[in-house]
């Protein structure tokens, strides 16, 4: 067994900053791009909406809101400061280690937590093109963030599934 | 990661945390204060009667051995057993796994299957799903939505192939107290060889133990739960009980733990067990009356909140469990603990692993109330004030950690 098992959770300056005043936090009105991640039951959720200025698809504005623990309310809060002023495409590039380096570093059992903004975020541009032409930067295979948030939502879904059959038959 | 490694995160984190003007602590599940009293006789004993072997011919070596006998002695009498029935341990893990393992290693031809309730603590689980990997049969035995053991199940469950029954006297989270006496009845009436074990570390302090009335043949006790020292325990093992030692090590075989024993640590455990059984029936009253205001208060100014556990009588006198809705349990003890309440949550991201706790699921919360669980543990060193204070302060915490969720009640 590591050590690292022994030891509680840190958190850096801005973790801790961030999630006692977070910035861009509450539901946009006037977003026309959003999308949400995880759910209630994993215990990790984040939503992202994005204000995109069409044409020069440029984000004008972000905001989050998050269901989770402190790394994970850091994280989407630090995402929305990321994306600001970024093109969409520029947007998508931002990965779970930009968060988390941003954030003077995750610990490791947090990582998902960064995962799971970027996730977040990219459902967001996803929702953006529903109704426009491709463009030709964005991928058509989801990435692995996208295929986490996915794969955490269903996984809980089937253990959810399995502790109400228990219940059911006991 | 290493220790190393979080060294400067970590002083940074508390340097910017900072010390609030108020605390509180309700975190004595996870361990915290210690009886002044138990801290004045192991500093004694650091300075004198433990500082040397106890198995030892020469006068430091005697001393030693009369200071960890009378120890031994008092902790003995305050469980109604004799000291040689008493093993020392470094704590109710250590006891919990040599009660397990020892008594399987000791049979390891014959009886194969271990029947555990489904709410114990991990160190009673894991042990146990170890020697399911070696071909011993573990059953988890389902409880109600109290925490309770189905004594039906139980019984279908015992046959002549059970080495051993493991239900705790009061559960770790959510405070449940068993009626052991009806679970070694239904046990016993079925086959009298079976050994039945019992977690008692949350249950010393809070309930008279009797180690005879209580009809078990072994028994974990943990220092730090009655507010004694850190890493010291002991194991009750019943005249006539055969163990194999997990521990090897020594020469004699009649000793179940090798190595030095701990004697200042074994002092401060008997000296807090002794404060604690002294005010006994004080302290438990005391607790139980806080405990009550804490959760009825909670009840009334916060929505969306689920007790875990049962009510009055058959709870612990200083578990809290409350689930609250839409509210995540990491995000809340951080919160609190900015406002100087410390307490403990059975949420999944405060245990470094993916999943919530068993107890809260077993019982048959969902996975966001167990997320949202916070477990608050009183001592009979908390105050009316301090509680005043944690229910003043909780429903804005809550408010706050609801606010920023894109879910709400």
């Amino acid at each position: 067994m590591e050590m690292s098992s022994r030891v509680p959770l840190t958190y850096s300056r801005k973790v801790l900053e961030l999630f006692r005043n977070p910035k861009n936090l509450g539901k946009m009105e006037e977003a026309n791009a959003e999308a949400m991640a995880g759910s209630l039951a994993c215990g990790d959720m984040i939503a992202i909406y994005l204000k995109v200025e069409d044409g020069t698809e440029r984000i004008l504005d972000a905001k989050f809101e998050s269901y989770g623990c402190a790394a994970n309310i850091a994280a989407a809060s630090t995402l929305t400061e990321m994306v600001k002023g970024k093109t969409l495409e520029e947007a998508w590039r931002i990965s779970w280690r930009d968060i988390s380096e941003d954030l003077g570093g995750l610990p490791s059992v947090k990582f998902h937590c960064g995962v799971l903004a970027v996730g977040a975020m990219r459902r967001a541009v996803r929702a953006y093109y529903k109704d426009k032409p491709q463009s030709e930067w964005l991928p058509k295979e989801l990435t692995p963030e996208e295929r986490q948030a996915l794969e955490e939502e269903k996984l809980m879904e089937i253990l959810e599934r399995r502790v109400e059959r228990i219940k059911a038959e006991g | 990661m290493t220790y190393s490694d979080l060294s400067r995160p970590m002083r940074e984190l508390i340097e910017s945390h900072g010390r609030p003007e108020r605390e509180v602590y309700l975190d004595h599940e996870n361990s915290g204060l210690i009886i002044p009293e138990a801290l004045e006789a192991m500093i004694g004993a650091y300075r004198e009667g433990g500082r040397g072997h106890p198995s030892i011919t020469h006068r430091i070596g005697w001393i030693s051995y009369q200071s960890l006998y009378e120890a031994t002695s008092a902790i003995s009498a305050a469980l109604n057993c004799d000291t040689n029935e008493l093993v020392h341990t470094h704590g109710g893990t250590e006891a919990n796994n040599l009660a397990i393992i020892g008594s399987a290693m000791m049979e390891p031809r014959s009886r194969r299957k271990i029947l555990l309730s489904s709410i114990e603590h991990l160190s009673v689980i894991f042990p146990a799903e170890w020697l399911g990997r070696y071909g011993f049969k573990v059953i988890k035995i389902p409880v109600d939505r109290e925490g309770f053991i189905d004594l039906d199940t139980l019984s279908r469950e015992v046959d002549k192939d059970t080495l051993m029954v493991s239900v705790a006297a009061v559960n770790h989270e959510i405070g449940t107290i068993q009626d052991l006496k009806a679970v070694g009845d239904i046990v016993k009436d079925r086959d009298e060889g079976v050994l039945i074990h019992t977690d008692a570390c949350d249950a010393l302090g809070r309930i008279p133990i009797d180690v005879k009335r209580l009809g078990v043949d072994l028994a974990s006790f943990s220092s730090h739960k009655v507010y004694g020292p850190k890493g010291v325990g002991a194991l009750y093992v019943k005249e006539g009980v055969k163990l194999e030692p997990i521990l090897q090590g020594q020469l004699s075989t009649q000793k179940l733990w090798p190595g030095v024993e701990n004697i200042p640590g074994i002092m401060g455990f008997s000296k807090a067990l002794e404060m604690m059984h002294k005010h006994l029936d004080e302290y438990t009253k005391r607790m139980a009356k806080l405990r009550d205001r804490l959760i009825d208060g909670i009840m009334e100014r916060v929505s969306h909140a689920v007790l875990n556990g049962p009510r009055g009588e058959r709870r612990s006198p200083d578990n809290v469990n409350i689930s609250f809705l839409y509210c995540e349990g990491e995000a809340l003890t951080v919160e609190l603990s900015m406002m100087g309440i410390y307490v403990s949550s059975g949420s999944a991201c405060t245990s470094r692993v993916l999943e919530p706790s068993h107890v809260l699921l077993s019982i048959g919360r969902r996975y966001e109330e167990a997320h949202g669980s916070l477990l608050m543990k009183i001592s009979p060193y908390n105050s009316d004030m301090e509680i005043d204070y944690v229910l003043e302060a909780l429903p804005g915490a809550v408010d706050r950690i609801r606010s920023l969720s894109p879910i709400k009640p």
